[in-house]
């Protein structure tokens, strides 16, 4: 599945942020997204992952197909990691969520509350989720935070797994996870319209 | 979607998940109010089924600023609007957890607050059918409350500023019930009426819930 991006502007809080951004992802590719902070990497990725909408451009395959992970995991405090990703896996209608505790060394912690897990190995949960979603276009908001260096590699592992089952990434972090990725620099496509000044400008 | 069920009755019932709160509030409340009119059985007996159906009502609005709070402080609304599942199905599945976890509880219990009430004894059976009825549309109407405050920091007092407007019609219907219940009169029309706004509104108001999270998480 590819991920085709038009002539893309968006916003964020009424005021727009990128704008003129193309770009496709191919099956097996991953993309790096680098960028000065505000400069709209979140908005971005939230974009296209459905998650608010364009200003004006369009994107296309991301129907269905995306599995995003943002700044929050998204985890339960008073359930354990397998019930957390149990949840997810059920909710995404797979089964097994064996390759995704392997994948992330939770195997240990399997039947530890979420809450009293540390930041590093919550993000690790957080991560291991993706696994069990088994939707081909991987949406990342800067994923290795709060993670040490032998986490950050089992993530360039499984991104680097993803990547070779067909599936594609799309990563806004900057450091570098040793992947074969291109990297986009969205400096350039910092917008320059005023900001919308209609009714709901507000709340796009 | 059981998925989503089952999480959520699982998390009510964990520590902190606010099981019991609504039901402890009930109690509560009905203990304090012979306290507060005095000992005048005749005058309970004619006040019980509308004190009772306030009573739910306040409790069942208690959990309602947790509902999807919790959910998009921890980043998990973001996720679940990300997933195979429509969000009109999410709110719908939050909104019946919400019923299981207080509203049905409170069905339950309501006969035996109905004893410190003086509650005359044809007034019970209609007071748990009007309960059983009714607060499935306080939990619907409140989801849509939670989905309207749900990025607001303190957002559980404009909540009920909101929510308890909408629940006044359900209340007046659903206390008409046990009132004309009690006192041995014809039931049908109220019950009738509380019926179908209890179906009005689980039929409609998912959509709205689901239209106002999608603007909310942008």
């Amino acid at each position: 599945m590819t991920l085709t991006v038009s002539d893309l502007t968006i916003a964020r809080g009424g005021v727009p942020v990128l704008e003129g951004l193309n770009l496709t992802l191919a099956p097996g590719q991953a993309l790096v997204i680098r960028g000065p902070n505000g400069i709209g990497k979140t908005t971005l990725l939230r974009t296209i992952a459905g998650l608010q909408p364009a200003v004006s451009g369009s994107v296309q395959g991301a129907e269905e197909t995306i599995a995003y992970a943002g700044h929050s995991d998204g985890l339960k405090p008073t359930l354990t990691v397998t019930e957390n990703l149990t949840f997810w896996a059920s909710v995404f209608g797979l089964g097994s969520i064996q390759p995704a505790l392997d994948a992330f060394d939770l195997n240990e912690l399997a039947a530890r509350h979420a809450g009293n897990l540390s930041a590093g190995q919550k993000r690790r949960l957080g991560l291991a989720r993706l696994l069990v979603t088994g939707r081909p276009i991987w949406v990342l908001d800067e994923p290795t935070v709060s993670l040490d260096t032998r986490a950050v590699q089992m993530f360039a592992d499984a991104v680097r797994a993803h990547l070779g089952q067909g599936g594609s990434a799309m990563i806004a972090t900057h450091i570098d996870l040793g992947l074969e990725a291109q990297v986009l620099d969205v400096g350039p496509f910092r917008a320059k319209l005023p900001a919308l000044d209609d009714f709901d400008g507000g709340f796009l | 979607m059981i998925a989503l069920l089952t999480r959520d009755l699982r998390l009510a019932l964990r520590a902190g998940g606010g099981f019991g709160l609504g039901l402890a509030f009930f109690l509560i409340l009905t203990v304090l109010v012979p306290f507060s009119v005095g000992p005048q059985s005749a005058l309970l007996a004619v006040i019980a089924p509308g004190v009772l159906w306030l009573g739910a009502l306040l409790a069942c609005l208690l959990s309602l600023d947790r509902l999807l709070a919790l959910d998009w402080e921890d980043g998990t609304l973001d996720l679940l609007a990300t997933a195979p599942l429509p969000l009109e199905s999410v709110v719908t599945i939050k909104a019946l957890a919400h019923w299981l976890t207080t509203g049905l509880p409170l069905v339950l219990v309501a006969p035996v607050l109905g004893i410190l009430l003086n509650l005359p004894t044809p007034g019970y059976v209609w007071l748990v059918v009007s309960l059983l009825v009714g607060t499935p549309a306080l939990s619907v109407i409140g989801t849509f409350g939670a989905a309207l405050t749900v990025g607001l920091k303190r957002g559980g007092l404009l909540l009920s500023l909101l929510v308890l407007p909408m629940y006044v019609p359900t209340l007046i219907f659903g206390a008409e019930v046990a009132r004309r219940g009690a006192e041995g009169m014809a039931t049908s029309t109220p019950l009738l009426l509380l019926a179908g706004i209890t179906a009005a509104v689980i039929a409609l108001l998912p959509f709205a819930s689901a239209a106002v999270l999608r603007v909310n998480l942008r």
